[in-house]
C-alpha cells in the first residue's frame, strides 16, 4: 500500500487552486540500485481528478514524471467544500485515492 | 476507487448516463485505463511520432500558449513544467521534452470547468527544448521553450 497523497484545494473566486503530491518512486528502468541490480520500470500511467464526482482531468504519464509527482491544476465553478477527489494507477496495476475538501484561501 | 465510483453513479443519476460516461472513458477499470493509455505515443522515440500518436502532426504555432520552465535546470531529475493555455476550448495539454528518450511526457486532458493549466515536474536527460501541444477545438497548437541542463541523467 502506498502513502497517501497531499491534496489541498484553495478557493480564489470561483477557482479551486489544486495542488497535489503523489508518493510514487516514477522508476526508468534506467537506474541501478547500490548492488548494481537494475530497479524495474515502475511509474504512475494514469491519474484522475473529479470536482464533485465529475471528472476534470484525465492524465496520462510516462516515466519521464519526477519522482513523488506534483499535479497542479485549476477548476472553475467550484465552491468552498466541494470534494475533490485523485486516483492514480501505476504500471503494475496499484492505484490509490485520496480525497480533500475544497478550502477558502 | 469503490468510494468514487458510487459518488459518480450519484452524479450520473441513471443507467443511460452512466453507458454515456464509460462511452466517453470517463468511468473505467484498473484494466481499461491501462488499455486507454497512449501506449504507441509513451514508446515513440522522436517527438514527431508522438505528434502522431496525438493526432497533432498539423500543430499550429501559438503564442497564446505559456511555457513555465526554468531556462537552466538546476536538477535534471526534477525540471518543473507548467502550462498555460489561452485558448479557448482548451482540452488537452501535452508535454513533449525532445531529446529525451521518449519524448512525449505527459498527457493532460481537461473537461467540466477545468482550466487551460497544468504543472508538474519531469526527468530531462539533456539540454532540450519542451514542447506543450495544446488542443482547442478539435485543433492543435504548439509552443516550445529551452531548458538547459548542466548535469544530465534520467533517473
Amino acid at each position: 500500500m502506498s502513502d497517501p497523497m497531499r491534496i489541498r484545494a484553495t478557493l480564489q473566486g470561483d477557482v479551486a487552486d489544486v495542488r497535489i503530491i503523489m508518493m510514487h518512486p516514477m522508476e526508468t528502468g534506467n537506474r541501478r540500485d547500490a548492488k548494481g541490480t537494475v530497479v524495474p520500470l515502475h511509474f504512475i500511467q494514469s491519474v484522475v481528478v473529479t470536482h464533485n464526482g465529475k471528472p476534470v482531468m484525465d492524465a496520462q504519464w510516462s516515466q519521464a514524471v519526477s519522482r513523488n509527482p506534483r499535479l497542479f491544476l485549476r477548476v472553475k465553478g467550484a465552491k468552498a467544500g466541494e470534494r475533490i477527489s485523485v486516483t492514480w494507477v501505476d504500471n503494475k496495476g496499484d492505484k490509490r485515492t485520496d480525497e480533500a475538501v475544497i478550502a477558502t484561501s | 476507487m469503490k468510494r468514487a465510483r458510487r459518488s459518480f453513479l450519484k452524479f450520473a443519476g441513471g443507467v443511460a448516463a452512466l453507458a454515456t460516461a464509460a462511452a466517453a472513458g470517463l468511468l473505467r477499470t484498473a484494466e481499461s485505463w491501462a488499455a486507454s493509455w497512449n501506449k504507441a505515443g509513451f514508446e515513440s522515440k522522436v517527438p514527431a511520432d508522438a505528434l502522431k500518436s496525438l493526432g497533432a502532426t498539423n500543430a499550429i504555432e501559438s503564442r497564446d500558449i505559456v511555457i513555465t520552465a526554468p531556462d537552466i535546470a538546476e536538477n535534471s531529475a526534477l525540471v518543473p513544467v507548467a502550462v498555460t493555455s489561452r485558448i479557448p476550448n482548451t482540452q488537452q495539454i501535452s508535454i513533449v521534452a525532445e531529446k529525451n528518450p521518449f519524448p512525449l511526457a505527459a498527457t493532460f486532458d481537461m473537461a467540466n470547468g477545468a482550466e487551460g493549466y497544468v504543472r508538474t515536474d519531469l526527468k530531462m536527460g539533456q539540454t532540450s527544448d519542451i514542447w506543450a501541444v495544446v488542443k482547442a477545438d478539435g485543433k492543435f497548437y504548439v509552443a516550445r521553450t529551452e531548458v538547459k541542463i548542466t548535469v544530465g541523467g534520467c533517473g
